[in-house]
Protein backbone atom coordinates (compact mmCIF):
# COMPACT_ATOMS: atom_id res chain seq x y z
CA UNK A 1 0.00 0.00 0.00
CA UNK A 2 2.72 2.40 0.99
CA UNK A 3 4.49 1.58 -2.28
CA UNK A 4 1.50 2.93 -4.19
CA UNK A 5 1.59 6.06 -2.04
CA UNK A 6 5.27 6.64 -2.72
CA UNK A 7 4.74 6.06 -6.42
CA UNK A 8 1.98 8.68 -6.40
CA UNK A 9 4.30 10.99 -4.49
CA UNK A 10 6.90 10.56 -7.22
CA UNK A 11 4.35 11.33 -9.95
CA UNK A 12 3.25 14.48 -8.12
CA UNK A 13 6.80 15.51 -7.30
CA UNK A 14 7.90 15.26 -10.93
CA UNK A 15 5.00 17.38 -12.08
CA UNK A 16 5.55 19.96 -9.37
CA UNK A 17 9.32 20.16 -9.77
CA UNK A 18 9.50 20.29 -13.57
CA UNK A 19 8.43 23.94 -14.13
CA UNK A 20 10.52 25.04 -11.17
CA UNK A 21 13.62 23.43 -12.67
CA UNK A 22 12.97 25.08 -16.03
CA UNK A 23 12.47 28.37 -14.23
CA UNK A 24 15.76 27.88 -12.41
CA UNK A 25 17.64 27.18 -15.64
CA UNK A 26 16.12 30.28 -17.27
CA UNK A 27 16.85 32.41 -14.25
CA UNK A 28 20.50 31.35 -14.01
CA UNK A 29 20.94 31.86 -17.76
CA UNK A 30 19.42 35.31 -17.53
CA UNK A 31 21.70 36.23 -14.62
CA UNK A 32 24.72 34.98 -16.56
CA UNK A 33 23.66 37.15 -19.48
CA UNK A 34 23.48 40.15 -17.18
CA UNK A 35 19.68 40.28 -17.08
CA UNK A 36 17.48 39.95 -14.05
CA UNK A 37 15.18 37.52 -15.82
CA UNK A 38 11.71 36.35 -14.89
CA UNK A 39 11.07 34.87 -11.47
CA UNK A 40 11.51 31.20 -10.68
CA UNK A 41 7.77 30.66 -10.74
CA UNK A 42 7.22 32.14 -14.19
CA UNK A 43 6.90 28.73 -15.96
CA UNK A 44 3.98 27.87 -13.64
CA UNK A 45 2.25 31.10 -14.63
CA UNK A 46 2.96 30.46 -18.30
CA UNK A 47 1.48 26.98 -18.12
CA UNK A 48 -1.54 28.23 -16.17
CA UNK A 49 -2.15 30.98 -18.72
CA UNK A 50 -1.89 28.52 -21.63
CA UNK A 51 -4.24 26.08 -19.91
CA UNK A 52 -6.97 28.71 -19.68
CA UNK A 53 -6.60 29.93 -23.25
CA UNK A 54 -8.77 28.64 -26.03
CA UNK A 55 -7.32 26.18 -28.53
CA UNK A 56 -7.01 27.44 -32.09
CA UNK A 57 -6.92 24.61 -34.59
CA UNK A 58 -5.98 24.77 -38.24
CA UNK A 59 -8.96 23.80 -40.44
CA UNK A 60 -7.13 20.77 -41.82
CA UNK A 61 -5.91 19.48 -38.45
CA UNK A 62 -6.87 15.83 -37.95
CA UNK A 63 -7.57 13.86 -34.79
CA UNK A 64 -3.88 13.06 -34.69
CA UNK A 65 -3.05 16.69 -34.08
CA UNK A 66 -5.59 16.95 -31.27
CA UNK A 67 -4.70 13.73 -29.46
CA UNK A 68 -0.92 13.93 -29.77
CA UNK A 69 -0.34 16.39 -26.89
CA UNK A 70 -2.11 14.07 -24.44
CA UNK A 71 -0.20 11.05 -25.70
CA UNK A 72 3.13 12.88 -25.54
CA UNK A 73 2.56 14.19 -22.06
CA UNK A 74 1.39 10.84 -20.72
CA UNK A 75 4.29 8.95 -22.26
CA UNK A 76 6.92 11.35 -20.95
CA UNK A 77 5.37 11.56 -17.49
CA UNK A 78 5.16 7.77 -17.28
CA UNK A 79 8.75 7.44 -18.46
CA UNK A 80 9.86 9.91 -15.82
CA UNK A 81 8.06 7.90 -13.14
CA UNK A 82 10.17 4.85 -14.03
CA UNK A 83 13.38 6.61 -13.05
CA UNK A 84 14.19 6.25 -9.36
CA UNK A 85 14.35 9.76 -7.98
CA UNK A 86 14.39 9.93 -4.20
CA UNK A 87 13.97 6.23 -3.46
CA UNK A 88 14.77 2.98 -5.24
CA UNK A 89 12.07 0.56 -4.23
CA UNK A 90 9.11 2.16 -5.99
CA UNK A 91 6.28 0.24 -7.55
CA UNK A 92 6.41 1.26 -11.19
CA UNK A 93 10.15 1.04 -11.60
CA UNK A 94 9.96 -2.67 -10.77
CA UNK A 95 7.83 -3.30 -13.83
CA UNK A 96 9.70 -1.30 -16.44
CA UNK A 97 13.40 -0.98 -17.21
CA UNK A 98 15.72 1.31 -19.11
CA UNK A 99 14.74 -0.11 -22.46
CA UNK A 100 11.06 0.54 -21.72
CA UNK A 101 12.04 4.09 -20.85
CA UNK A 102 13.78 4.57 -24.20
CA UNK A 103 10.71 3.09 -25.92
CA UNK A 104 8.32 5.44 -24.10
CA UNK A 105 10.39 8.45 -25.04
CA UNK A 106 10.53 7.15 -28.62
CA UNK A 107 6.73 6.90 -28.66
CA UNK A 108 6.41 10.49 -27.48
CA UNK A 109 8.84 11.65 -30.13
CA UNK A 110 7.04 9.71 -32.83
CA UNK A 111 3.72 11.31 -31.88
CA UNK A 112 5.27 14.76 -31.82
CA UNK A 113 6.84 14.33 -35.26
CA UNK A 114 3.55 13.07 -36.71
CA UNK A 115 1.69 16.02 -35.19
CA UNK A 116 4.30 18.37 -36.58
CA UNK A 117 3.65 17.09 -40.10
CA UNK A 118 -0.11 16.77 -39.69
CA UNK A 119 -1.11 20.34 -40.47
CA UNK A 120 1.08 20.40 -43.53
CA UNK A 121 3.07 23.55 -42.84
CA UNK A 122 6.63 23.58 -44.07
CA UNK A 123 8.06 24.40 -40.64
CA UNK A 124 6.35 21.43 -39.07
CA UNK A 125 7.85 19.19 -41.74
CA UNK A 126 11.34 20.60 -41.32
CA UNK A 127 11.13 20.29 -37.55
CA UNK A 128 9.85 16.73 -37.73
CA UNK A 129 12.55 15.63 -40.15
CA UNK A 130 15.29 17.23 -38.06
CA UNK A 131 13.90 15.77 -34.85
CA UNK A 132 13.92 12.33 -36.42
CA UNK A 133 17.49 12.80 -37.61
CA UNK A 134 18.58 13.74 -34.09
CA UNK A 135 16.61 10.84 -32.64
CA UNK A 136 18.12 8.31 -35.02
CA UNK A 137 21.57 9.39 -33.85
CA UNK A 138 20.82 9.83 -30.16
CA UNK A 139 18.95 6.60 -29.54
CA UNK A 140 21.80 4.23 -30.44
CA UNK A 141 24.09 6.21 -28.16
CA UNK A 142 21.55 6.01 -25.35
CA UNK A 143 21.16 2.27 -25.82
CA UNK A 144 24.93 1.82 -25.91
CA UNK A 145 25.21 3.50 -22.50
CA UNK A 146 22.32 1.37 -21.28
CA UNK A 147 24.11 -1.79 -22.36
CA UNK A 148 27.34 -0.72 -20.70
CA UNK A 149 25.66 -0.02 -17.38
CA UNK A 150 23.61 -3.20 -17.73
CA UNK A 151 26.79 -5.22 -18.31
CA UNK A 152 28.34 -3.87 -15.12
CA UNK A 153 25.24 -4.38 -12.99
CA UNK A 154 23.82 -7.40 -14.87
CA UNK A 155 20.39 -5.79 -14.98
CA UNK A 156 18.56 -3.19 -17.05
CA UNK A 157 16.16 -2.31 -14.28
CA UNK A 158 16.90 1.20 -13.04
CA UNK A 159 16.25 0.69 -9.31
CA UNK A 160 18.45 -2.40 -9.37
CA UNK A 161 21.19 -0.42 -11.08
CA UNK A 162 20.94 2.35 -8.51
CA UNK A 163 20.83 -0.11 -5.61
CA UNK A 164 23.78 -2.06 -6.96
CA UNK A 165 25.90 1.05 -7.41
CA UNK A 166 24.88 2.29 -3.96
CA UNK A 167 25.62 -0.88 -2.09
CA UNK A 168 28.47 -2.45 -4.05
CA UNK A 169 31.89 -0.97 -4.35
CA UNK A 170 32.19 -0.70 -8.09
CA UNK A 171 34.88 1.93 -8.08
CA UNK A 172 35.52 4.49 -10.73
CA UNK A 173 35.58 2.72 -14.02
CA UNK A 174 36.74 4.08 -17.35
CA UNK A 175 33.51 2.66 -18.74
CA UNK A 176 31.27 4.53 -16.35
CA UNK A 177 33.10 7.76 -16.98
CA UNK A 178 32.79 7.41 -20.76
CA UNK A 179 29.16 6.39 -20.36
CA UNK A 180 28.46 9.49 -18.30
CA UNK A 181 29.91 11.81 -20.94
CA UNK A 182 28.00 9.99 -23.66
CA UNK A 183 24.74 10.19 -21.71
CA UNK A 184 25.26 13.90 -21.05
CA UNK A 185 25.62 14.51 -24.79
CA UNK A 186 22.48 12.50 -25.49
CA UNK A 187 20.59 14.37 -22.78
CA UNK A 188 21.52 17.71 -24.31
CA UNK A 189 20.32 16.58 -27.74
CA UNK A 190 17.14 15.00 -26.43
CA UNK A 191 16.13 18.04 -24.45
CA UNK A 192 16.69 20.37 -27.39
CA UNK A 193 19.25 22.42 -25.50
CA UNK A 194 22.15 24.44 -26.89
CA UNK A 195 24.37 23.42 -28.80
CA UNK A 196 21.93 21.06 -30.52
CA UNK A 197 18.80 23.18 -30.48
CA UNK A 198 17.87 26.42 -28.81
CA UNK A 199 14.73 26.19 -26.66
CA UNK A 200 14.23 29.95 -26.74
CA UNK A 201 14.46 30.63 -30.45
CA UNK A 202 11.92 31.02 -33.21
CA UNK A 203 14.44 31.54 -35.95
CA UNK A 204 13.43 29.50 -38.98
CA UNK A 205 16.83 28.18 -39.87
CA UNK A 206 17.75 26.74 -36.53
CA UNK A 207 14.67 25.67 -34.63
CA UNK A 208 13.92 21.99 -34.31
CA UNK A 209 11.59 21.38 -31.41
CA UNK A 210 9.88 24.76 -31.69
CA UNK A 211 9.24 24.25 -35.41
CA UNK A 212 7.14 21.18 -34.70
CA UNK A 213 4.98 22.78 -32.05
CA UNK A 214 4.50 26.08 -33.89
CA UNK A 215 0.87 25.31 -34.73
CA UNK A 216 -0.11 24.39 -31.18
CA UNK A 217 -1.94 26.72 -28.86
CA UNK A 218 -3.84 26.79 -25.59
CA UNK A 219 -3.94 23.67 -23.45
CA UNK A 220 -2.31 21.58 -26.18
CA UNK A 221 0.74 23.81 -26.09
CA UNK A 222 0.69 23.74 -22.28
CA UNK A 223 0.81 19.94 -22.37
CA UNK A 224 3.67 19.87 -24.86
CA UNK A 225 5.69 22.45 -22.95
CA UNK A 226 4.95 20.61 -19.73
CA UNK A 227 6.17 17.40 -21.34
CA UNK A 228 9.41 19.12 -22.34
CA UNK A 229 9.91 20.33 -18.75
CA UNK A 230 9.22 16.85 -17.33
CA UNK A 231 11.68 15.41 -19.85
CA UNK A 232 14.41 17.69 -18.56
CA UNK A 233 13.73 16.48 -15.01
CA UNK A 234 13.72 12.91 -16.32
CA UNK A 235 17.16 13.15 -17.86
CA UNK A 236 18.72 14.87 -14.85
CA UNK A 237 17.15 12.23 -12.59
CA UNK A 238 18.37 9.46 -14.87
CA UNK A 239 21.95 10.71 -14.85
CA UNK A 240 21.75 11.27 -11.09
CA UNK A 241 20.31 7.84 -10.38
CA UNK A 242 22.85 5.92 -12.46
CA UNK A 243 26.02 7.90 -11.87
CA UNK A 244 25.40 9.80 -8.63
CA UNK A 245 23.02 7.62 -6.60
CA UNK A 246 24.20 8.95 -3.23
CA UNK A 247 21.51 9.75 -0.71
CA UNK A 248 18.79 7.78 -2.41
CA UNK A 249 16.48 6.05 0.07
CA UNK A 250 16.74 2.28 -0.14
CA UNK A 251 13.66 1.93 2.04
CA UNK A 252 11.27 4.85 1.56
CA UNK A 253 9.01 3.84 4.44
CA UNK A 254 11.69 4.89 6.90
CA UNK A 255 11.14 8.63 7.49
CA UNK A 256 14.78 9.59 7.94
CA UNK A 257 15.92 7.84 4.75
CA UNK A 258 12.99 9.40 2.93
CA UNK A 259 13.92 12.89 4.09
CA UNK A 260 17.56 12.39 3.06
CA UNK A 261 16.41 11.00 -0.28
CA UNK A 262 14.12 13.94 -0.98
CA UNK A 263 16.69 16.52 0.08
CA UNK A 264 19.51 14.96 -1.94
CA UNK A 265 17.22 14.64 -4.95
CA UNK A 266 16.31 18.33 -4.75
CA UNK A 267 19.99 19.21 -4.46
CA UNK A 268 20.88 17.04 -7.47
CA UNK A 269 18.16 18.66 -9.59
CA UNK A 270 19.32 22.15 -8.60
CA UNK A 271 22.96 21.33 -9.34
CA UNK A 272 21.97 19.79 -12.68
CA UNK A 273 19.96 22.87 -13.62
CA UNK A 274 22.73 25.31 -12.71
CA UNK A 275 25.38 23.27 -14.53
CA UNK A 276 23.14 23.10 -17.60
CA UNK A 277 22.64 26.88 -17.53
CA UNK A 278 26.39 27.47 -17.27
CA UNK A 279 27.07 25.03 -20.09
CA UNK A 280 24.45 26.59 -22.36
CA UNK A 281 25.73 30.09 -21.74
CA UNK A 282 29.33 29.19 -22.47
CA UNK A 283 28.73 27.46 -25.79
CA UNK A 284 27.38 28.50 -29.19
CA UNK A 285 24.75 26.68 -31.13
CA UNK A 286 25.99 24.13 -33.61
CA UNK A 287 25.11 23.95 -37.28
CA UNK A 288 22.47 21.32 -37.95
CA UNK A 289 24.84 19.40 -40.19
CA UNK A 290 27.43 19.07 -37.44
CA UNK A 291 24.94 17.34 -35.17
CA UNK A 292 25.78 14.02 -36.77
CA UNK A 293 29.37 14.43 -35.57
CA UNK A 294 28.29 15.47 -32.08
CA UNK A 295 25.91 12.57 -31.59
CA UNK A 296 28.17 10.21 -33.51
CA UNK A 297 30.78 11.14 -30.92
CA UNK A 298 28.31 10.27 -28.16
CA UNK A 299 27.70 6.89 -29.76
CA UNK A 300 31.40 6.20 -30.13
CA UNK A 301 31.99 7.09 -26.49
CA UNK A 302 29.27 4.63 -25.55
CA UNK A 303 30.98 2.04 -27.72
CA UNK A 304 34.33 2.79 -26.08
CA UNK A 305 32.73 2.38 -22.70
CA UNK A 306 31.58 -1.09 -23.68
CA UNK A 307 35.01 -1.93 -25.11
CA UNK A 308 36.82 -0.85 -21.96
CA UNK A 309 34.46 -2.92 -19.90
CA UNK A 310 35.91 -6.00 -21.53
CA UNK A 311 39.43 -4.89 -20.71
CA UNK A 312 38.79 -4.28 -17.06
CA UNK A 313 36.84 -7.47 -16.67
CA UNK A 314 39.45 -9.32 -18.66
CA UNK A 315 36.87 -11.16 -20.74
CA UNK B 1 30.41 6.35 -9.74
CA UNK B 2 30.02 5.50 -6.10
CA UNK B 3 32.58 5.02 -3.41
CA UNK B 4 36.27 4.72 -4.05
CA UNK B 5 37.21 1.14 -3.30
CA UNK B 6 40.87 1.53 -3.96
CA UNK B 7 41.90 5.18 -4.19
CA UNK B 8 45.27 4.47 -5.81
CA UNK B 9 43.65 2.43 -8.53
CA UNK B 10 40.63 4.67 -9.08
CA UNK B 11 42.46 7.97 -9.28
CA UNK B 12 45.09 6.66 -11.68
CA UNK B 13 42.29 5.20 -13.70
CA UNK B 14 40.30 8.42 -13.82
CA UNK B 15 43.32 10.47 -14.90
CA UNK B 16 44.16 7.95 -17.65
CA UNK B 17 40.60 8.17 -18.88
CA UNK B 18 40.69 11.95 -18.88
CA UNK B 19 43.85 11.96 -21.02
CA UNK B 20 42.25 9.51 -23.45
CA UNK B 21 39.03 11.54 -23.62
CA UNK B 22 40.99 14.68 -24.41
CA UNK B 23 42.70 12.82 -27.25
CA UNK B 24 39.27 12.26 -28.74
CA UNK B 25 38.41 15.90 -28.12
CA UNK B 26 41.50 16.84 -30.14
CA UNK B 27 40.26 14.72 -33.04
CA UNK B 28 36.81 16.28 -32.78
CA UNK B 29 37.86 19.92 -32.55
CA UNK B 30 38.21 22.00 -35.70
CA UNK B 31 39.39 25.33 -34.39
CA UNK B 32 43.09 25.87 -33.93
CA UNK B 33 42.99 27.78 -30.64
CA UNK B 34 40.56 25.28 -29.16
CA UNK B 35 42.93 22.49 -30.19
CA UNK B 36 45.71 24.21 -28.25
CA UNK B 37 43.48 24.61 -25.17
CA UNK B 38 42.56 20.95 -25.27
CA UNK B 39 46.21 20.02 -25.65
CA UNK B 40 47.08 22.11 -22.61
CA UNK B 41 44.35 20.34 -20.61
CA UNK B 42 45.67 16.98 -21.72
CA UNK B 43 49.14 17.90 -20.54
CA UNK B 44 47.66 19.09 -17.25
CA UNK B 45 45.95 15.75 -16.67
CA UNK B 46 49.15 13.98 -17.68
CA UNK B 47 51.04 15.98 -15.07
CA UNK B 48 48.40 15.05 -12.49
CA UNK B 49 48.69 11.38 -13.48
CA UNK B 50 52.47 11.49 -13.16
CA UNK B 51 52.30 13.23 -9.78
CA UNK B 52 49.76 10.71 -8.56
CA UNK B 53 51.95 7.81 -9.67
CA UNK B 54 54.91 9.46 -7.96
CA UNK B 55 53.12 9.45 -4.63
CA UNK B 56 51.49 6.05 -5.17
CA UNK B 57 54.67 4.28 -6.23
CA UNK B 58 56.86 6.25 -3.87
CA UNK B 59 59.05 7.26 -6.78
CA UNK B 60 60.09 10.90 -6.29
CA UNK B 61 61.71 11.23 -9.71
CA UNK B 62 58.24 11.05 -11.24
CA UNK B 63 57.54 14.44 -9.66
CA UNK B 64 60.14 15.81 -12.05
CA UNK B 65 58.26 14.25 -14.95
CA UNK B 66 55.08 15.84 -13.65
CA UNK B 67 56.82 19.18 -13.32
CA UNK B 68 58.17 19.00 -16.87
CA UNK B 69 54.72 18.12 -18.18
CA UNK B 70 53.11 20.93 -16.22
CA UNK B 71 55.56 23.70 -17.06
CA UNK B 72 56.50 22.89 -20.62
CA UNK B 73 53.57 21.04 -22.09
CA UNK B 74 50.67 22.63 -20.27
CA UNK B 75 51.98 26.20 -20.29
CA UNK B 76 55.02 26.95 -22.44
CA UNK B 77 54.28 24.98 -25.62
CA UNK B 78 50.59 25.96 -25.93
CA UNK B 79 51.46 29.61 -25.33
CA UNK B 80 54.29 29.48 -27.87
CA UNK B 81 52.09 27.79 -30.47
CA UNK B 82 49.44 30.38 -29.75
CA UNK B 83 51.90 33.17 -30.47
CA UNK B 84 53.08 31.44 -33.63
CA UNK B 85 49.51 31.17 -34.90
CA UNK B 86 48.85 34.83 -34.14
CA UNK B 87 52.08 36.04 -35.74
CA UNK B 88 51.63 33.88 -38.83
CA UNK B 89 48.06 35.14 -39.36
CA UNK B 90 46.89 31.83 -40.69
CA UNK B 91 43.38 30.48 -41.03
CA UNK B 92 42.12 29.31 -37.71
CA UNK B 93 39.84 26.64 -39.06
CA UNK B 94 41.45 23.30 -39.62
CA UNK B 95 40.79 21.47 -42.83
CA UNK B 96 40.67 17.77 -42.25
CA UNK B 97 41.72 15.22 -44.81
CA UNK B 98 39.03 12.87 -43.51
CA UNK B 99 35.64 13.88 -42.10
CA UNK B 100 35.41 14.30 -38.34
CA UNK B 101 32.85 11.51 -38.01
CA UNK B 102 35.01 9.08 -39.95
CA UNK B 103 38.08 10.13 -37.96
CA UNK B 104 36.29 9.44 -34.68
CA UNK B 105 35.17 6.04 -35.95
CA UNK B 106 38.75 5.18 -36.94
CA UNK B 107 39.82 6.43 -33.51
CA UNK B 108 37.51 3.99 -31.75
CA UNK B 109 38.81 1.21 -33.99
CA UNK B 110 42.35 2.16 -32.95
CA UNK B 111 41.39 1.99 -29.28
CA UNK B 112 39.95 -1.47 -29.88
CA UNK B 113 43.17 -2.41 -31.67
CA UNK B 114 45.37 -1.22 -28.85
CA UNK B 115 43.26 -3.16 -26.36
CA UNK B 116 43.60 -6.29 -28.47
CA UNK B 117 47.34 -5.72 -28.57
CA UNK B 118 47.74 -5.06 -24.87
CA UNK B 119 45.51 -7.82 -23.53
CA UNK B 120 47.54 -10.88 -24.55
CA UNK B 121 50.84 -9.28 -23.48
CA UNK B 122 49.70 -8.29 -20.01
CA UNK B 123 47.73 -11.31 -18.87
CA UNK B 124 50.13 -11.75 -15.95
CA UNK B 125 49.84 -8.19 -14.63
CA UNK B 126 46.95 -6.58 -12.82
CA UNK B 127 43.94 -4.80 -14.23
CA UNK B 128 45.45 -1.36 -13.57
CA UNK B 129 48.56 -1.94 -15.65
CA UNK B 130 46.48 -3.45 -18.38
CA UNK B 131 44.05 -0.55 -18.56
CA UNK B 132 46.74 2.12 -18.24
CA UNK B 133 48.76 0.53 -21.00
CA UNK B 134 45.70 0.20 -23.20
CA UNK B 135 44.79 3.84 -22.59
CA UNK B 136 48.36 5.03 -23.19
CA UNK B 137 48.74 3.05 -26.39
CA UNK B 138 45.40 4.44 -27.56
CA UNK B 139 46.60 7.99 -26.91
CA UNK B 140 49.72 7.27 -28.98
CA UNK B 141 47.70 5.85 -31.86
CA UNK B 142 45.17 8.70 -31.71
CA UNK B 143 48.05 11.18 -31.89
CA UNK B 144 49.30 9.41 -35.01
CA UNK B 145 45.79 9.50 -36.43
CA UNK B 146 45.60 13.21 -35.80
CA UNK B 147 48.88 13.74 -37.65
CA UNK B 148 47.55 11.78 -40.60
CA UNK B 149 44.11 13.33 -40.86
CA UNK B 150 44.99 17.00 -40.42
CA UNK B 151 46.26 19.13 -43.26
CA UNK B 152 47.36 22.03 -41.14
CA UNK B 153 50.96 21.86 -39.97
CA UNK B 154 50.21 23.33 -36.54
CA UNK B 155 47.60 20.72 -35.75
CA UNK B 156 49.94 18.02 -37.01
CA UNK B 157 52.46 19.22 -34.48
CA UNK B 158 49.80 19.11 -31.77
CA UNK B 159 49.09 15.54 -32.85
CA UNK B 160 52.78 14.75 -32.44
CA UNK B 161 52.86 16.31 -28.98
CA UNK B 162 49.79 14.41 -27.86
CA UNK B 163 51.42 11.21 -29.14
CA UNK B 164 54.32 12.01 -26.86
CA UNK B 165 51.86 12.53 -23.99
CA UNK B 166 50.76 8.95 -24.58
CA UNK B 167 54.36 7.74 -24.32
CA UNK B 168 54.85 9.54 -21.01
CA UNK B 169 51.54 8.15 -19.78
CA UNK B 170 52.74 4.63 -20.53
CA UNK B 171 56.10 5.37 -18.91
CA UNK B 172 54.71 6.67 -15.63
CA UNK B 173 52.23 3.80 -15.34
CA UNK B 174 54.97 1.19 -15.34
CA UNK B 175 57.18 0.76 -12.29
CA UNK B 176 60.86 1.32 -12.59
CA UNK B 177 61.11 3.52 -15.66
CA UNK B 178 64.44 5.33 -15.29
CA UNK B 179 64.41 9.10 -15.18
CA UNK B 180 67.00 9.37 -17.95
CA UNK B 181 64.58 7.92 -20.48
CA UNK B 182 61.82 10.33 -19.53
CA UNK B 183 64.12 13.30 -19.50
CA UNK B 184 65.49 12.44 -22.90
CA UNK B 185 61.98 12.02 -24.31
CA UNK B 186 60.96 15.38 -22.90
CA UNK B 187 64.11 17.01 -24.18
CA UNK B 188 63.81 15.60 -27.70
CA UNK B 189 60.24 16.79 -27.86
CA UNK B 190 61.36 20.28 -26.90
CA UNK B 191 63.96 20.19 -29.67
CA UNK B 192 61.39 18.88 -32.12
CA UNK B 193 59.06 21.65 -31.11
CA UNK B 194 61.67 24.33 -31.74
CA UNK B 195 62.51 22.84 -35.13
CA UNK B 196 58.82 22.70 -36.01
CA UNK B 197 58.46 26.32 -35.00
CA UNK B 198 61.28 27.36 -37.33
CA UNK B 199 59.78 25.22 -40.08
CA UNK B 200 56.42 26.93 -39.70
CA UNK B 201 57.96 30.27 -40.50
CA UNK B 202 59.86 28.92 -43.46
CA UNK B 203 56.88 27.10 -44.89
CA UNK B 204 54.73 30.15 -44.39
CA UNK B 205 57.30 32.42 -46.00
CA UNK B 206 57.63 30.27 -49.06
CA UNK B 207 54.15 28.93 -49.65
CA UNK B 208 51.90 31.51 -47.97
CA UNK B 209 50.06 28.78 -46.12
CA UNK B 210 50.48 26.09 -43.49
CA UNK B 211 48.26 23.69 -45.38
CA UNK B 212 50.57 20.82 -46.22
CA UNK B 213 48.27 19.87 -49.06
CA UNK B 214 49.58 22.85 -51.05
CA UNK B 215 53.14 21.82 -50.38
CA UNK B 216 52.47 18.37 -51.76
CA UNK B 217 51.15 19.96 -54.92
CA UNK B 218 54.28 22.07 -55.16
CA UNK B 219 56.43 19.00 -54.99
CA UNK B 220 54.46 17.56 -57.88
CA UNK B 221 53.01 14.73 -55.83
CA UNK B 222 49.49 15.45 -56.93
CA UNK B 223 48.26 16.23 -60.39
Amino acid sequence: MSLVLFELLQFALLLAAAPLLTGLVRKVKARLNGRIGPGLLQPYRDLWRLLRKEVVLAPNASWLFRTSPYLIFTAVWLAAAIVPTFATGLLLSRTADLIALVALLGTARFALALAGMDVGTSFGGIGASREMMIASLAEPAMLMVTFTVALIVRSTSLPQIAEFLLTHAVGIRISLFLGLVSLLMVAIAENARIPVDNPATHLELTMVHEAMVLEYSGRHLALIEGAAMVKLVLYISLIASVFFPWGMALDPSEPRALAIGLASYAAKLAVGGVVLAFFETSIAKMRVFRLAEFLGGAFLLGLLAAIFLYVSQGV
Amino acid sequence: MPSFINPAYDTAHLLDTAVLMLSFALLYQRRLFAVLTIYAWQALFLAAAAAWQASAQGAPHLYITAGIALVFKAIVIPLALHRIIVSLEIHRNIETALGVGATLAVGVALVALSILLVLPVTTASGALTRESLAAALSVVLLGLLMMITRRNAVSQVVGFMSLENGLILAAVGVKGMPLVVELSIAFSVMVAFIIFGIFFFHIRERFDTLDVHDIERFRGERR
